[in-house]
């Protein structure tokens, strides 16, 4: 039932462009899923093993700037005189570099603020990526700070035989992101099944439970971090080379703010969570932009996400997936009361 | 060494302004365990009151201080009432995500009315700074030292010596049992949260005419005042007043002798760095759980 509609979903969105031919409309969904396969390796985070990083966008930023400096090349000093060249290389190159580089940076800090929790580890993942943000702007030499990166090359994948194909067109991007977002979808399914996936929800609902049955707290929570900055990292790349122009402006505290949004409303934890809440905060400033100015849109926005939470607080497809088992199993008259998340009793 | 003094009689004034958004956020944080993403809001909205009553309604300077704690108060005990009381209960990330929600519907709503354009106040104070040997400093600045001292001070005392301050102390060790010794823990919440905004309203007042006025600035301010807040320990408000002091001693001597590109970096590596070594905060009681 859940693959069917998986399946389903994948479809539908896979046919977009053959009907749609709106520009704006395709490049509207083709950044949307960029931000919804950062949405996604937030929520691995946040979700599954309940660690709020409000820095998330540090890792999506490395990703884009690593995968933009790899593919145009650049030339720095260090110092002692000596110099860093670096020839272009082929973006394909850089993504799988971006990626890398990416996960590595989500290693460190995931050794880092695991060392802290719950508030504090919000503000060290704040610090990292307002650090980095502020690297990206003052190192003009390898950056061109708020100049930007300019004219970064479109991913070109190499077919056997039939030499390269650019992806240039916004149709070629958008099956781009549409594969690298199943491809995250199917990998953080795979892994939150898995022993491991066990091993994060265990430590999220009860730490010292876990510890006593031997789970590996920092082992695990780091795993789960570089996954999670790696995919992010992809997810820049992906930006990077769609986009084709980058500036520190990119590690911005409201594109982290905008991922959380879509995880928490589309429901944390739940895999089809991110992609939902995604594709409605994605798409929403779209849809207001013809009937209002742009900051009453922004206004809007906000207050939506208020709604939302006053009257789903546990995110769209958790709440919906609970009404729509109840009304099959026929529940009956007198409710069993269930706990939830904050102890606080409600009519399951 | 005067390039030194200099320094820190810099810190001292930007101290004083961070301090203020420290006390409000930490009250609001430990007390009502509400992560205030409409903090830089409210510090924004202080600066805007100081634009329109200095500049729109050509009333005196000294008035738009007062004026701008009263609009704070009366606004984050608004944002209390018909955004937090009602999700009373519901856990840390909900009430987070819902002052995000209203912190990207206000910000919006600044830009809208008042544009995107940086504003500035005229002050009534000389051009000229006052020099005292090797450093100097200039008049409009010592205001917004003084002015700060002050509320700072007012604030220690109403926590500290009235019946309110101790209804407060007690919400923030227990509000369970505060709430059995009758201690109306609704209002202190409303209280709490109107006296934090009132802090944010009044340093974005008083930082205003110093730098300019522009719909976000009260991002930074808000992402530094939690820095502030986890420097210090949640709810302390001495270690408040000490972490903003700290913040801005590192954002100067960074400024000064690394680079000014990353005077914001600054404050951000010792925090990285306190929370490594000691991430209690500095000054850290025992913290509440649950």
């Amino acid at each position: 039932m859940r693959i069917a509609l998986t399946i389903l979903a994948f479809l539908a969105l896979a046919s977009v462009p053959l009907w749609l031919r709106d520009p704006y409309l395709l490049n509207a969904l083709i950044t949307t899923g960029i931000f919804v396969i950062g949405a996604m390796s937030l929520n691995l985070l946040l979700g599954f093993t309940g660690q709020l990083s409000l820095g998330h966008i540090a890792f999506f930023g490395i990703g884009a700037y690593v995968s933009a400096l790899t593919s145009l090349g650049f030339d720095v000093g260090l110092p002692g005189d000596l110099r860093l060249v670096h020839a272009p290389w082929p973006p394909i190159a850089g993504f799988v570099l971006a990626i890398l580089v990416a996960g590595l940076c989500g290693y460190f800090v995931g050794l880092l603020s695991f060392r802290v929790r719950g508030a504090y580890f919000v503000i060290v993942t704040i610090s990292f990526a307002e650090v980095v943000r502020l690297v990206a702007l003052n190192w003009v030499e390898l950056t061109q700070g708020p100049l930007a990166l300019t004219n970064i090359p479109s991913i070109a994948l190499p077919l056997p035989g039939f030499g390269e194909m650019t992806l240039r067109t916004k149709m070629h991007n958008y099956y781009l992101v549409l594969v690298v977002a199943l491809i995250a979808y199917l990998l953080i399914a795979r892994l939150v099944h898995s022993h491991f996936g066990r091993a994060m929800r265990g430590l999220m609902e009860n730490e010292t439970l876990a510890v006593s049955v031997g789970i590996d707290v920092t082992r695990t929570l780091t795993i789960a971090a570089v996954i999670s900055a790696a995919i992010a990292g992809a997810a820049g790349s992906l930006y990077a080379h769609y986009i084709r122009i980058i500036d520190p402006e990119v590690f911005a505290f409201i594109n982290t703010v905008t991922m959380v949004i879509m995880v928490i409303s589309g429901g944390k934890g739940s895999l089809a969570g991110p992609v939902v809440g995604g594709l409605i905060f994605g798409l929403l400033p779209v849809a207001l932009r013809p009937v209002m100015a742009p900051e009453a849109q922004w206004i809007a926005y906000g207050s939506v996400l208020i709604a939302i939470l006053f009257v789903l607080p546990r995110g769209i497809v958790p709440s919906l997936a609970q009404r729509f088992s109840r009304r099959r199993s026929n529940a009956p008259a007198l409710a069993p009361v269930a706990l939830t998340e904050t102890g606080a009793k409600e009519p399951a | 060494m005067s390039e030194f003094l200099q320094h820190l009689v810099n810190m001292l004034v930007l101290g004083g302004t961070y301090a203020l958004l420290g006390i409000g956020l930490t009250l609001i944080f430990g007390i009502m365990n509400v992560v205030n993403f409409t903090h830089g809001v409210l510090y924004t909205f202080g600066a805007y009151i100081m634009f329109i009553v200095v500049q729109q309604l050509g009333l005196n300077f000294f008035l738009a201080l007062p004026v701008a704690v009263l609009a704070g108060w009366l606004l984050g005990a608004a944002i209390e009432l018909t955004l937090l009381r009602p999700l009373r209960g519901s856990d840390i990330d909900t009430t987070m995500l819902v002052m995000i929600g209203a912190w990207i519907a206000m910000q919006s709503g600044a830009l809208w009315i008042w544009g995107g354009v940086a504003k500035s106040v005229t002050t009534p104070f000389p051009e000229a700074p006052l020099v005292l040997g090797p450093v100097s400093v200039s008049w409009l600045r010592l205001f917004v030292l003084a002015a700060a001292a002050l509320l700072i001070l007012v604030t220690y005392l109403l926590i500290n010596r009235t019946s309110l301050g101790r209804a407060m102390r007690a919400t923030f060790q227990d509000h369970d049992t505060a709430a059995l010794m009758g201690v109306n823990v609704d209002m202190i919440y409303t209280s709490t949260f109107a006296i934090g905004s009132s802090l944010a309203a009044a340093a974005g007042a008083l930082l205003g005419p110093v730098y300019v006025i522009f719909p976000q600035m009260g991002d930074l301010a808000a992402v530094k005042a939690f820095a502030i807040v986890i420097l210090g320990g949640l709810g302390n408000i001495t270690g408040a007043v000490i972490g903003g002091f700290i913040l801005a001693l590192a954002e100067e001597l960074g400024a000064g002798y690394v680079s000014s590109g990353y005077r914001d970096a600054m404050g951000f590596l010792i925090i990285i760095a306190v929370l490594i070594f000691k991430p209690t905060g500095l000054f850290a009681r025992a913290e509440r759980v649950g």
